[in-house]
C-alpha cells in the first residue's frame, strides 16, 4: 500500500490475543493518535458523484 | 531462434503421431504482423501452422488451466516457471504434460517498435539479431536488442526451467542484469509523487481485464471483479475502482508473478502493470529469497509458515 503512495502509517498491523485486552486498549489507543497525526484520509475516495 | 521452427513442428508431429499427447499447444502467426496467436494443434496437418519468432510472447501455461487430456505444450523460460506453478496449485498434472522446451532470446515490444516508425507496419522480418520492419513507402532495419520487451531485456531465466524435450541447446542466461531498476525509481518518490505516478499509470485503463484474462495466474472460476454478491469492487471507471482492481489483481499474483510481461502485452492501452507485480516479486525475492516457479518441490512462501518469516511490520 505504501509503494502504491498511501502515506506510511496509515495502514498497521497488529497481532492482539482475545485474552490481551490491555494490549488490545493500548493499540487502539496508539493507532487512533498516530492516524489522527496523519489527518484526513485523501486517497481511495470517490470524487466522482454516482450515477442513478 | 528461427531455426527452432523445423524441430518444434518434427517434435509435435512425432508427439501427435505416436499419441502420446492429444494436442500441442503453441503459436500461429497472427493476422496483422507482430501478433502471433496460441494454436491448438491436435492432427498432424496442424503442425504445419505452428511457427517460432520474436512475437510469441503470450504466455501458453494460461491454457493449461484445468485441462483433463495429456497435453504437449510449448515452453520458453517463463512458460514453463508458470507450469510449474500451475503444478504446485493443482492446476494441472505434470503426468499430463509433454514440456518442449524452448530456450528463448527474448520477444520483441510491438508498441516500442511501432513508436519508432511513422505509418503502419505491413511485414515484419527478422533474423538472429535484427528485425527488419516494412511499410508501404519505408523499411528499416532494427536491432533486436533494443526492441525487447522490458521484462525479457531483464529476463534472467530464459531457458526452460522444467522439460521433457529441448528444441536447442540452452542459451546463455543474462547475467548482471538490473532487474529492478523501475521498482527502485518508484520507492525513491514520496508518496504524494507515488500516488500521482500510479494514478497517471492508470489513467487510460478502460477496464478491459485483458491483463486478467492473458494471465496464466489469473483462473479463478468466477474473478473478485466479475462478483457482485457481495460486490468486492466497484465497477465504474472511478480512478479508485480503477486501482484498486489493479491493486488486488496485482496481489493476488504475490509469489506467483513470473514477469513473463504477457499482461503489459495483451493491454490494448499499453499500461505498464508490471510495476505493480513486480514490486511484489522483489519483495519476495529480497524478504524470502523466493523466485516464483523455479521448482515444483517447493512449497512457495505465501503458503508455508516458517518460524523466521519477516514480522518487523506486526506490533
Amino acid at each position: 500500500m505504501e509503494h502504491m503512495g498511501i502515506e506510511p502509517g496509515r495502514l498497521q498491523f497488529s497481532w492482539v490475543s482475545s485474552a490481551e485486552s490491555t494490549k488490545f486498549v493500548e493499540v487502539v489507543k496508539e493507532v487512533t493518535e498516530a492516524i489522527k497525526a496523519l489527518g484526513p484520509n485523501e486517497h481511495f475516495l470517490k470524487t466522482k458523484a454516482k450515477v442513478a | 531462434m528461427l531455426s527452432y521452427i523445423d524441430k518444434i513442428r518434427e517434435t509435435s508431429a512425432r508427439l501427435l503421431k505416436d499419441c502420446s499427447v492429444e494436442m500441442v499447444i503453441g503459436f500461429r502467426k497472427g493476422t496483422v504482423p507482430m501478433m502471433n496467436e496460441p494454436h491448438f494443434a491436435k492432427t498432424a496437418e496442424a503442425v504445419d501452422k505452428l511457427v517460432w519468432d520474436s512475437n510469441c510472447g503470450i504466455n501458453l501455461a494460461n491454457y493449461l488451466t484445468n485441462r483433463q487430456e495429456k497435453i504437449g505444450i510449448i515452453a520458453k523460460g517463463c512458460d514453463s516457471r508458470n507450469i510449474v506453478t500451475h503444478i504446485i496449485e493443482n492446476k494441472i498434472k505434470r503426468e499430463q504434460l509433454i514440456i518442449i522446451g524452448v530456450p528463448c532470446s527474448g520477444m520483441i515490444d510491438k508498441r516500442k517498435i511501432n513508436a519508432m516508425l511513422d505509418g503502419e507496419i505491413n511485414d515484419v522480418v527478422e533474423d538472429e539479431n535484427n528485425i527488419t520492419v516494412k511499410g508501404n513507402d519505408f523499411e528499416k532495419i532494427l536491432n533486436k536488442r533494443d526492441v525487447l520487451q522490458q521484462n525479457c531485456a531483464v529476463c534472467i531465466h530464459r531457458n526452460p526451467v522444467i522439460y521433457d524435450e529441448l528444441v536447442a541447446d540452452l542459451v546463455e542466461e543474462q547475467e548482471g542484469v538490473d532487474r529492478y531498476a523501475d521498482v527502485r525509481s518508484i520507492e525513491a518518490m514520496s508518496s504524494e509523487e507515488k500516488w500521482k505516478y500510479f494514478d497517471d499509470l492508470l489513467s487510460n485503463c478502460i477496464r478491459c481485464y485483458a491483463c486478467r484474462n492473458a494471465c496464466p495466474l489469473c483462473y479463478c472460476p468466477t474473478c473478485f471483479v466479475d462478483e457482485s454478491r457481495p460486490q468486492w469492487v466497484g465497477k465504474s471507471q472511478d480512478p479508485t475502482d480503477v486501482r484498486t482492481f489493479h491493486f488486488l489483481r496485482a496481489y493476488h499474483c504475490a509469489g506467483r508473478c513470473t514477469d513473463c510481461g504477457a499482461c503489459e502485452r495483451a493491454c490494448p492501452v499499453g499500461i505498464n502493470m508490471r510495476v505493480f507485480t513486480k514490486k511484489l516479486e522483489k519483495d519476495c525475492l529480497e524478504l524470502f529469497g523466493w523466485e516464483a516457479g523455479m521448482s515444483a518441490d517447493v512449497r512457495p512462501p505465501l503458503d508455508t509458515y516458517k518460524p523466521g518469516d519477516p514480522d518487523d511490520f506486526i506490533k
